[in-house]
């Protein structure tokens, strides 16, 4: 029922865009790597709003990698002298995007729309390049959570850790009752988002601001920071031996399938659990990372748009960024994959209690300033430093390095520019 | 030598004839192995997927897999399969294939019967030029072609795949020349045959074996190829590669193994018929003189 | 060969003929022309434009001010390169190694006059048909201690049986030699037992007068013969082992961490996903001088050694 829901609400969307813009034809070319599954479904929306202003959807599809390659394609496209109208980008890219002066100015869209009081200022920092819009943010993932099968808990009488002190003493329950405590697949993105889930349980949205965001040398190289991978190490000793490489869904199916006791993953884990059937708060928990209650590690998904120099070009832009903002639309796409709307004013009777929580956390989070970036979801700084950074966290994860040791690399891969 | 070796082998024992093909079988093993989890894969139901061995036979064949790789599974917004896709590969792969083909058996027709000074320097250049990690060449040759106005369309990827093909073709017509006896070239140019009529006449009749090589290797080449294709091409041109990886990548959502098993072998259809089919012609024009340094 | 061209051959000699000679003078050099403005252009070209883009500080896109040897600087102190290259000379030689040892094994025992050889010939060439995109899935199970071999062996009883090279970062590379021998050791095979065809039976046969055994026949007067076998699959499979890329990302992605990198994925990744491709062309010079000191020296000697007439 939950899809004619969505269609009665799509269909208003569509009259109201029909009454509301002219039927002028334009193309727009976007470039995503949401290619499958759930996602594809949420880019076809998209697309549906598109049609119904009379544009023309051109679809560019490019995955693997978690965009590696897309990103290939799109600086070919653009060296080409040929870029499309809209690209998938999140993060410090787009400020590196903005530099380059290929990105074209949304003001004019944004000041309409009223785009500066619907976001909160956090996520509308990362779509400004020089003060002024240059990308539309579809949609906020929370990094944060710990997945956890209640079934599993309980079998081996263990509580659910709230703190990385009480960790251990769960999974060792786990792990004797014959469970694998911590279900991950070894990838150096899941390696590292583990890791920073980590810092900020044992550091604070302060220490993680200063370490991972601010990349401050004293901070890096502080106790914390050696607390931070030993707590790390102590991870790595409840995975089960064939971690390497495995896909994270994978990993997701053996906390449903009550294989393993608990995950760290960001919220799209959540349609996993859907598609199995498992109902939240039931069949599994959503709960914070420990150490994390209340803090927010966030994971914007956004689209900027290229510089266009036909009139017809930049009517296709206009729409597509009203489309990707209007209400109708940022619910749909996140009741589909998982994650929140970007804009404040979206009502979530709709969504699930994972969903709302992650909200509420996300709304007031965003007023103390535990509302944090994701590093390793290139949030927080540069591609080539987060690399550099994501080469350590992995490595240290995948040998014998002492804390010590992965310290001072830390602080020295902190440095690439 | 197949002859001697039986002569040989008339007084060895019957046990070392089963040595043999057990060694043969024990390798056809080895090689069957990823192909049988393929296939018995894409069989399989998602239920029986999850809950069984992964290289275990099918619980119950289901061909539905096959249905929905071909005709409707999602890759992007559109809902139509592989279909599309894999018609749109032997667009651009036809005429790559060709063009390459022909180019290579110019060049290497120039290289053994009209040497010139430096043509051995010439030949020496290409050879490690097809070295160069193609990775290097993307933002040169996407600049280019956005210049030539072929950026991001069929010519221009033929364009590059005849480019970085042509070395390979060369290679192998050029080896196979060298071969050829040149009296028989040089009685032709005394008769006062040119050189276009010598290459019609004489050397393309007796070339059959060493073109099929030729097209069978830069078939598989191109056919297979990945990164020219994700980023000279877009949208609805995608070749079958990118279609795959487009379907087997999914950063969130259920992985379909079964569909993407059968998706993959669709996507190898082409090339699988092309070397067993053409296997025999393959060795044979290998065995032609393309070996021969 | 009866085709002799037939004697009429240019029938309008004389006037027209000395325009006409000069064409086909220069006909076989403008035939070649194409292939050496393209390779000059799109070959040598771009390795120019890589050479000085990694003497720049070019990041997500090209940039043209020079910084000097920063980047060659960076790449040297760079751990995660030195473990792509001790991963090219281990996957290299032993992916070569073990290619022209089962490829010519295969091809000896293929020709003892075997039954069904055709079908068992397409069944060792078809591997270089398929994609790895995907192929490399069906071999990550196989090689995942969890999923594959060692869960077969365990299921037979043998619990003490451990094969868990995916997983274990001093060995994940040699998982990757595995796949890579099975992907081209057919093809290889395919080669070698063409040369065989091609041996000068008389040889053999006088060999054979002698007295001499089949394994000393092969040893001292087939696998000689091969040589110029052997350089073309030796060129092949290097040029296939250096560009090791789809193999590498769909088996390990380079992983545990980063043990199983190769300069092929190592480029790949610091040009386009890390925004460093001043640094990614300094790679892939190093690459290219690599390719240059081994295959050139190669390339020479057989190029000088062929060329007889």
């Amino acid at each position: 029922m939950n899809t004619i829901r969505h269609k009665t609400k799509l269909a208003a969307a569509i009259t109201l865009a029909l009454a509301t813009f002219s039927a002028q034809a334009a193309e727009v070319e976007v470039l995503h790597w949401w290619t499958s599954g759930g996602e594809a479904k949420s880019v076809a929306e998209l697309k549906k709003l598109m049609q119904a202003k009379g544009d023309t959807w051109k679809d560019f599809a490019v995955s693997g990698g978690g965009g590696e390659n897309a990103m290939t394609v799109l600086k070919s496209r653009v060296v080409a002298g040929d870029p499309p109208t809209a690209a998938q980008i999140k993060g410090p890219s787009i400020q590196e995007w903005g530099a380059e002066g290929v990105l074209a100015d949304l003001s004019s869209t944004a000041k309409a729309g009223n785009w500066d009081t619907l976001l909160p200022p956090v996520v509308s920092k990362v779509m400004k390049y020089k003060g002024n819009y240059v990308a539309v943010p579809v949609n906020v993932h929370r990094v944060n959570w710990m997945w956890v099968n209640p079934a599993v808990f309980n079998k081996a009488g263990a509580k659910v850790p709230t703190t990385w002190a009480e960790f251990p003493d769960a999974a060792d329950k786990l792990q004797k009752a014959g469970f694998i405590a911590v279900a991950h697949g070894g990838q150096p993105w899941q390696d590292f988002t583990i890791f920073e889930s980590v810092v900020l349980g044992v550091g604070g949205p302060e220490f993680y601001q200063k370490a991972m965001v601010d990349l401050d040398q004293t901070a890096l190289k502080s106790a914390t920071m050696t607390k931070a991978f030993d707590t790390f190490r102590t991870v790595r000793k409840y995975v089960d031996k064939d971690f390497s490489g495995r896909d994270w869904n994978l990993a997701t199916q053996m906390v449903i399938q009550g294989k393993a006791g608990m995950q760290f993953m960001g919220d799209w884990a959540k349609g996993e659990f859907t598609a199995a059937g498992k109902k939240p708060g039931k069949d599994y928990l959503c709960v914070d990372v420990p150490g994390t209650q209340g803090d927010f590690t966030f994971n914007i998904d956004s689209f900027v748009m290229f510089k266009q120099s036909s009139s017809d070009a930049k009517k296709g832009q206009e729409d597509l960024a009203n489309a990707i903002m209007s209400p109708s639309f940022q619910e749909t796409f996140n009741l589909n994959k998982g994650s929140i709307p970007a804009r404040l004013d979206v009502k979530m009777d709709k969504f699930d209690d994972c969903a709302k929580k992650s909200n509420a956390d996300f709304v007031a989070s965003s007023k103390t300033g535990s509302l944090v970036p994701s590093i390793a979801h290139q949030m927080a700084v540069p591609a080539a430093t987060t690399g550099a950074i994501q080469d350590v966290v992995t490595q240290f994860f995948n040998s014998n390095m002492s804390s010590k040791q992965a310290v001072e690399k830390l602080a020295s891969a902190a440095k690439t520019q | 030598m197949a002859d001697t070796s039986n002569t040989q082998t008339q007084g060895a024992s019957r046990f070392g004839r089963y040595v043999i093909y057990t060694l043969l079988g024990l390798v056809c093993l080895y090689y069957l192995l990823p192909l049988f989890i393929m296939v018995s894969t894409s069989l399989k139901t998602l239920d029986d997927i999850r809950s069984g061995n992964l290289i275990a036979l099918p619980n119950e064949v289901t061909f539905e897999p096959w249905k929905e790789a071909w005709g409707s599974a999602c890759i992007g917004v559109r809902c139509e399969g592989m279909s599309v896709y894999f018609w749109n590969s032997f667009r651009f792969v036809v005429p790559a294939v060709l063009i390459s083909t022909l180019v290579g058996a110019f060049n290497g027709y120039v290289l053994t019967m009209w040497r010139f000074k430096g043509s051995d320097i010439f030949f020496s250049a290409l050879m490690i030029g097809c070295f160069i990690p193609f990775q290097v060449v993307l933002l040169p040759m996407a600049r280019t072609l956005g210049e030539l106005g072929i950026s991001n369309s069929i010519a221009g990827l033929i364009f590059v795949h005849v480019v970085y093909g042509v070395a390979f073709t060369t290679l192998f017509f050029r080896n196979y020349y060298v071969t050829i006896p040149d009296e028989l070239v040089k009685a032709a140019k005394i008769d006062g045959a040119g050189f276009l009529r010598i290459f019609w006449r004489i050397i393309l009749p007796i070339s059959t074996p060493i073109i099929v090589v030729s097209i069978i290797w830069q078939f598989t080449q191109i056919w297979n190829d990945f990164l020219f294709g994700v980023v000279f091409s877009s949208g609805d041109r995608q070749p079958v590669t990118v279609a795959l990886n487009n379907l087997v990548n999914t950063s969130t959502g259920v992985i379909g193994y079964n569909v993407d098993m059968a998706a993959a072998i669709i996507a190898a259809l082409p090339t699988l018929f092309v070397y067993i089919v053409a296997g025999k012609y393959f060795v044979r024009g290998l065995t032609a003189g393309s070996v021969k340094g | 060969m009866s085709a002799t061209p037939s004697t009429a051959a240019v029938p309008g000699v004389s006037n027209s003929g000395k325009f006409l000679d000069s064409v086909e003078r220069f006909l076989p050099k403008l035939v070649l022309a194409p292939t050496f403005v393209v390779t000059l252009l799109f070959i040598y070209g771009f390795i120019l434009w890589t050479g000085y883009l990694s003497f720049t500080q070019s990041r997500m896109l090209p940039n043209y001010d020079l910084v000097g040897f920063i980047q060659y600087q960076n790449l040297f102190d760079n751990e995660r390169w030195w473990v792509a290259l001790k991963n090219l000379a281990i996957f290299g030689s032993l992916f070569i190694a073990g290619c022209l040892a089962i490829g010519l094994g295969m091809a000896i025992l293929l020709d003892q006059k075997i039954r069904g050889e055709g079908f068992i010939r397409s069944i060792y060439l078809y591997p270089m048909a398929l994609s790895f995109v995907v192929t490399g899935t069906a071999w990550k199970w196989i090689l995942n201690p969890g999923l594959g071999f060692e869960k077969v062996m365990h299921d037979m009883g043998f619990a003490d049986f451990t094969f868990d090279w995916l997983t274990n970062s001093d060995m994940a590379i040699y998982t990757v030699v595995i796949a890579g021998v099975w992907q081209s050791s057919g093809f290889i095979m395919a080669m070698f037992l063409a040369g065989l065809r091609g041996v000068d039976e008389s040889i053999v046969k006088a060999a054979q007068v002698d007295g001499a055994s089949l394994p000393t026949i092969y040893w001292r007067i087939i696998i000689p013969s091969l040589r110029p076998v052997f350089f073309s699959a030796v060129m092949i499979l290097s040029h296939i082992a250096i560009k090791s890329f789809d193999l590498v990302m769909a088996l390990t992605g380079g992983g545990p961490g980063f043990a199983s990198d190769t300069p092929a994925t190592f480029m790949y990744t610091f040009s386009f996903t890390r925004n460093q491709i001043g640094m990614g062309a300094a790679s892939a010079m190093m690459m290219l001088m690599i390719v240059a000191a081994v295959v050139v020296p190669f390339l020479y000697s057989e190029l000088r050694s062929s060329r007889r007439g």
